[in-house]
């Protein structure tokens, strides 16, 4: 990894060909071993060409049952997809905050996304819905919640990141107030909402992928498309105003589309933890700290990481599932203190 | 992880009344034994207070016969009207919901608070689980209290029941209801085992594929059936309630499911539409029985006729099929 960290004294302000084709490489070797890995083991040589299969055009033989097929194509496969684009959405959702807020720590978890779709999954457990229902009032709990954020922070009189960010401390800890009250008031729905706070991609359909993609492009063409002007953001509000950028309209251009998404993202994945902290940065620290690299490159790497990590969640005590926010955690924190070491060693 | 075995234990309940045939016996056997120790058999009795019982928070004597209980515990309050110590009871919690008789509250089970459970001015307080510094609050007032935590196992809930019968003043009557039991599930695995020993099985918690293992209470009653359990091999640990994988579930295609989770809006029509399911044979041949999920979350005299009812449903089908 670390041939691709130096480019001598002056870093390269685009991604380069060689960060980014490893990131498409990580991401689908992370997706072959996604598709071929798993706690039924099927015959790889058969698998394999089972997948040439799927190319449409292409017709290849292969030994595969018909349950296995399924497997392959109806589980598998949408995890996977499903994987890459909530991993993508957290990482990139995760980058585009740290840059429009100037904040290490930012992600869209920050402004209310997390507690408000806790929120709403939990008032949906509650009272009983279907599983298809959930997650529109867990989208419309996160939504709701960051319309809140912005409200307050807009009546704080000024405009900076600071009173955005205290009025989405603020309402997060008002949302989780009342998740915890209706908790404790139903504590018969205890393990289904905390089986989707710690995320899930166990169930996840091609029905599921589909309601995501719209998100996913889109708001990651919004903010790649943002990327030069979130650089310029990094020297400041007046000075970026100052050379000529309109800062209120790259801030909530990048926000919408990163929130939106992340609600998205979150409503069917769970509040799968860390990812958009923990790519953005080690992206940082590996190549550049200009979001035209970091950006693009916390796309892939976002989505390799994700695939990555919902393959350990199913096969480490397979056939049992481990959720996959433990997994992100549990790996991600502590490879993410490797990489701040060895960084930080180096200069 | 005391939260899924709490939120299992907690569900919701229902009673099916003594269980089929067991109820004139049971009647009679409470009757028998509400006057202290006056029975005519030859066994020696020693008198039933001071009582002292082995339990999670170590030996508990009660001093004399409980006249004020309070169950926070949905099976325990099933199993104190089981033994017969249903008229001592003056405050259950909030998912007692079985018997009818049963005095519910608003008392939280998952969230106890002292003062209120005082206000009850109990002599006798049973819990299934201790957030944290309950028991000594309540011992600090000389309330004995009974922590009975989640059976795990069929004897555990053999022992619950006795427990509860000493307890109280009814220890023959739990004694006899626990011969009851077993005599009636011997019963059972005589009648069906030869039927339906073989048949694999997925008992479905949630629609996140969280299921029950041969070392829970309920997964141990599959197991004596001789079902055979697909969540067993995910429960190397025996933590009794492992989430399973969904390509494993397709892959072992179980010959029936057991849905628990109807409350969540899941039936065979939903499971259908689940990717890669629809050519489940269970899902084919119509094998997917629909269980209480308070009835098959309990450790009590319920069980059986819970049991009963899904092994005959199992039996049906295998004979169909």
């Amino acid at each position: 990894m670390k041939t691709i960290a130096r480019g001598g004294g002056i870093r390269p302000a685009s991604p380069g060909w060689l960060p980014i084709s490893l990131g498409f490489g990580t991401w689908l070797a992370a997706c072959l071993a996604g598709l071929l890995l798993g706690p039924v083991s099927l015959p790889f040589s058969d698998a394999w060409r089972a997948l040439f299969d799927a190319i449409p055009g292409i017709h290849v033989d292969h030994g595969l049952s018909a349950t296995q097929v399924s497997i392959l194509y109806e589980i598998r496969a949408p995890r996977v997809i499903m994987g890459s684009l909530v991993g993508a959405v957290l990482a990139v959702g995760g980058a585009a905050y740290q840059g429009v807020f100037r904040n290490p720590l930012a992600d869209p978890y920050l402004l209310g996304v997390a507690a408000g779709a806790g929120l709403g999954a939990t008032v949906g457990f509650g009272v009983g819905v279907s599983s298809g229902v959930v997650t529109i009032l867990a989208f419309s709990g996160a939504i709701g919640a960051v319309a809140l954020t912005y409200l307050l922070g807009r009546s704080m009189g000024n405009r900076t990141a600071t009173a955005l960010i205290l009025a989405g401390v603020a309402v997060s800890a008002f949302a989780t107030a009342i998740q915890t009250y209706l908790l404790q008031r139903n504590s018969d729905t205890l393990r289904s909402v905390y089986t989707w706070i710690f995320g899930r991609l166990t169930t996840v359909g091609w029905g599921e992928v589909g309601g995501l993609v719209p998100y996913a492009v889109v708001a990651g063409g919004l903010i790649l498309m943002q990327r030069r002007s979130l650089d310029v953001l990094g020297v400041g509000d007046d000075e970026a105003a100052a050379l000529g950028l309109n800062v209120n309209r790259v801030r909530w251009i990048v926000v919408l589309a990163a929130t939106l998404a992340t609600a998205a993202a979150v409503s069917v994945s769970g509040l799968i933890g860390f990812v958009g902290i923990i790519v953005p940065h080690t992206v940082r620290l590996m190549t550049s700290w200009s979001y035209r690299v970091i950006v693009p490159l916390s796309i892939v790497f976002g989505a390799a990481f994700l695939v990555a990590a919902d393959l350990l969640s199913r096969t480490v005590v397979a056939p049992a599932e481990l959720p996959i926010g433990i997994v992100t955690a549990f790996v991600g924190a502590p490879f993410f203190l490797v990489v701040l070491r060895s960084v930080g060693r180096e200069s | 992880m005391f939260i899924k075995r709490f939120a299992v234990s907690t569900a919701f309940l229902l009673f099916v009344a003594g269980c089929s045939t067991g109820t004139g016996d049971s009647t009679t056997t409470i009757e028998l034994t509400s006057g202290p120790a006056g029975s005519s058999t030859t066994l020696e009795l020693p008198p039933a207070f001071p009582a002292t019982v082995q339990v999670a928070n170590g030996e508990v004597v009660i001093e004399a016969m409980p006249e004020a209980i309070i169950s926070l515990s949905p099976s325990a309050t099933e199993n104190l009207f089981a033994v017969g110590a249903g008229t001592q009871v003056i405050a259950v919690d909030d998912q007692s919901n079985f018997p009818e008789a049963a005095p519910r509250t608003d008392l939280s089970g998952f969230t106890p608070n002292l003062e209120s459970i005082l206000s009850y001015e109990p002599d006798l307080v049973v819990i299934t689980f201790d957030p944290g510094g309950l028991i000594e609050g309540l011992e600090a007032v000389d309330v004995p209290v009974l922590l009975l935590p989640s059976a795990t196992s069929i004897a555990d809930a053999y022992d619950e029941i006795k427990v509860l019968g000493t307890a109280t003043g009814h220890s023959r009557s739990g004694q006899d209801l626990v011969t009851d039991m077993e005599n009636e599930l011997g019963l059972l695995v005589e009648e069906v085992t030869d039927q339906i020993a073989g048949t694999t099985i997925y008992h479905e918690l949630d629609p996140t594929y969280y299921s029950v293992s041969s070392s829970s209470y309920l997964g141990e009653l599959y197991q004596l059936l001789g079902l055979v359990n697909i969540a067993d091999a995910a429960d190397p640990d025996g933590f009794g309630y492992p989430q399973l994988s969904a390509e494993y579930i397709v892959d072992q295609d179980p010959d029936v499911i057991l849905l628990a989770d109807a409350g969540f809006g899941e039936s065979i029509e939903t499971l259908k539409l689940r990717p890669g399911w629809s050519g489940l044979s269970a899902i084919l041949n119509g094998a997917v029985i629909e269980v209480d999920p308070d009835v098959s979350s309990r450790w009590t005299p319920r069980s059986l006729g819970f049991i009963r009812d899904v092994a005959e449903k199992i039996a049906d089908q295998v004979a169909g099929g």
